[in-house]
């Protein structure tokens, strides 16, 4: 929320009081645990209960509805086993620290934190309840009782790349960032590639919003770049204001964690749509068969955890078919978004030729490749 | 830089809600009365707007149907403050917060649809002179009647025996009171019209500047136009000037970024807030200023005849 400076001392306090009442919302109230004292593993006839943090509304239609479809279609999947809970609108600081700690307090077994700003509240809290198993979505620490798991979203990026360059007028296509951190600069270079691979001439201009969910301002964010001549748009933030922008002026635009096309049919060239269910589905199984150990999951196209989703029907057949190629490449793994040679956008080989990025290097993104106008932003 | 008259023109549009929401708040402050309601007032008239505008596909009947939200939950609000003398600052955050958590109720149904309204705007003609055809006559005429509506209530405040009523109301109550007027019902009916503005900036928010709807979505506007009130010392004008210049740095700062000036984003992300904090240190100099402007009974309840 944007709090402007107001002439009410009380009103910020008044204000976390108002955020904390609006985040109290949950789902299936999960009853009494009976032996709050003997914190047993989960016997046999007794569901797993499971509690998920949301960073933003479920009504977002990005990233926390993703996650909560995710939720949903995995606790129908395993058919009674498994009782879930959440608890959306969680603010990123110590407030998630005692959302955890409530979840756990209810007796629940399994807890995702599905934000990244959620990583300190989810580490402590995972250290005080050893017996708890714990999964932090796009983090990077690790315990004995927490993991981490992720999706490979920039494959989903690198394809509406491919997309992009071949929709493009301009050659210059536009990105509205949300905050320079390696997750979203490898979106934007994964976009920017994409494109590349099929048009040479492409540029990609960013605008940061320092925002994940501000409609409003990433609709500015979408004009202020539309006003400099991009005319295809992708968005790491997670409404569908860019989207809506796109469509007002006749350009171009993706969706952005989920399937987007409804709200701007002309505009719409695809959505880059996440699908956490299988790994929801393959996480609740691993507690109730007790293989669940820690390791960081990341699944792209291939395990179906991200697409390109709902390809827009008036793309030229020529430009579906290099998308669908990209896709099957991924899924065999003959096709790697990030294979050297890569240059960054002050000309220095970041990657050499022949060789694909491992996860530490793609944990460490801190530049633009080249094709990106400007300097990333210092982060710290 | 170029684009220059695109970002006067992304200015215009960008400080319009603002203004609309301002100008609303200043008339509920000139009889006296703090509406921090403002924020979830402006999210139920964007729901309420967007339900309109979808099944009705017409902007102006959606930014009716905000006006009549607006109106009807600062009614609300209005009866606590006036005729119960509940606290006027725990009322209106109390509205905030229940407003916040109705629209997104009633607005379950309408995440992700879509509007078929919007289209180009303009002033035929002027539209197409060079530059400043696209930076100030391709408004949609919300933007023009909104630069209207400050002035007309500029001339109303300080030129009709209309506006000096008002402002008796809000200087002071009994002597009003005194006079013979009935001091509830027109600080009632300022909080009306005034919750009925803010209700059609958050239409035009849901229905034109960003047309969708979802949770939340007003995104501290609300906030940022009761800070605009005190920054415009309660004058139309100010407020219009306020808005734009909120508005034009915000734009400022993402135009600055598209042409890859090597800006910091944090840092202009800040630059709004940073610069209004700027102008109420400025204005807060001349104490006068404030004190001739600010309407004395502001948030103090008033009991005829106590």
């Amino acid at each position: 929320m944007n709090l402007s400076p107001s002439k009410h001392a009380a009103l910020a306090a008044l204000l976390a009081a108002a955020t904390l009442a609006g985040c109290s919302k949950k789902e299936a109230p999960p009853a009494a645990e009976p032996h709050a004292a003997a914190p047993a593993p989960a016997k046999t006839g007794e569901p797993l209960k499971a509690g998920f943090i949301y960073v933003g509304p479920v009504g977002d239609a990005g990233w926390t509805f993703a996650h909560d479809k995710g939720r949903r279609e995995a606790e129908a999947k395993m058919g009674g086993k498994v009782v879930t809970t959440f608890v959306e609108k969680v603010p990123e600081g110590p407030d998630a620290e005692r959302v955890l700690r409530d979840l756990v307090a209810q007796g629940n077994k399994l807890i995702f934190a599905t934000s990244f700003g959620f990583m300190d509240a989810v580490t402590k809290v995972a250290k005080d309840n050893p017996d708890v198993k714990f999964e932090h979505a796009t983090g990077y620490r690790t315990a004995d009782n927490l993991r981490v798991y992720e999706a490979k979203f920039y494959e989903g990026a690198y394809l509406a790349g491919i997309l992009a360059g071949q929709m493009t007028k301009s050659n210059v296509l536009g990105f509205v960032g949300s905050f320079p951190i390696p997750e979203v600069l490898r979106n934007i270079n994964a976009f920017t590639l994409g494109a590349q691979s099929v048009n040479p001439k492409i540029t990609t201009k960013v605008v940061w919003v320092s925002a994940w969910f501000d409609p409003p301002r990433e609709t500015e964010a979408a004009q202020s770049l539309l006003d400099q001549g991009a005319d295809v748009l992708l968005q790491n933030t997670d409404s569908s204001a860019v989207l809506q922008a796109a469509e007002r002026a006749g350009k171009y635009a993706f969706g952005w964690d989920s399937d987007m096309s409804a709200v701007a049919p002309k505009a719409h060239l695809g959505s880059c749509a996440l699908d956490w269910s299988g790994y929801y589905v393959k996480s609740f199984n691993d507690v109730l068969n007790g293989t669940w150990k820690p390791e960081v999951t990341k699944w792209g196209v291939k395990e179906g955890a991200v697409d390109l989703v709902k390809v827009a029907s008036f793309a030229p057949a020529e430009a579906r078919k290099k998308v669908d190629a990209a896709r099957q490449g991924l899924k065999a793994g003959t096709l790697a978004v990030f294979t050297g040679p890569i240059v960054d956008n002050t000309g220095k080989e970041v990657l050499a030729k022949g060789v694909v990025a491992d996860d530490a290097w793609k944990g460490a993104v801190n530049f633009y490749v080249k094709g990106v106008e400007g300097k990333v932003p210092a982060g710290k | 830089m170029s684009g220059l008259d695109l970002l006067v023109a992304a200015t215009l549009s960008a400080g319009t809600p603002l203004a609309i929401a301002g100008l609303g708040l200043l008339v509920n402050e000139r009889v006296g009365v703090v509406n921090l309601g403002a924020e979830g007032i402006m999210l139920v008239a964007a729901v309420s707007g967007f339900a309109t505008a979808v099944a009705t596909h017409s902007e102006w009947l959606a930014f009716g149907a905000g006006a009549l939200a607006g109106g009807l939950l600062s009614l609300v609000l209005g009866w606590l403050v006036i005729w119960l003398n509940t606290n006027q600052y725990a009322t209106g955050l109390a509205v905030s917060i229940f407003g916040t958590g109705l629209s997104a109720f009633a607005g379950i149904p309408f995440v992700g649809r879509r509007l078929t309204t919007g289209g180009h705007h303009g002033i035929p003609w002027l539209r197409d002179l060079p530059f400043v055809g696209p930076a100030l006559f391709r408004q949609h005429p919300m933007v023009y009647l909104t630069i209207a509506l400050a002035a007309l209530l500029g001339f109303a405040l300080h030129r009709t025996r209309l506006g000096l009523v008002v402002r008796a109301v809000g200087e002071s109550p009994a002597s009003a009171h005194a006079l013979g007027y009935p001091v509830r019902r027109i600080r009632l009916a300022a909080v009306v019209a005034g919750g009925a503005l803010c209700g059609v900036a958050g239409a035009y928010l849901s229905v034109v500047y960003t047309p969708l709807w979802v949770e939340g979505m007003v995104s501290g506007r609300g906030w940022i136009a009761l800070a605009l009130t005190v920054f415009a010392t309660w004058r139309p004008a100010r407020i219009l000037l306020g808005a734009y210049l909120f508005g034009g740095v915000t734009m400022l700062q993402l135009h600055l970024q598209a042409s890859g000036v090597q800006v910091p984003p944090q840092f202009m992300a800040m630059l709004p807030y940073l610069s209004t904090v700027g102008v109420l240190v400025l204005i807060s100099r001349n104490p006068l200023w404030i004190r001739l402007n600010m309407p004395a009974s502001l948030g103090k309840p008033f009991t005829p005849g106590a």
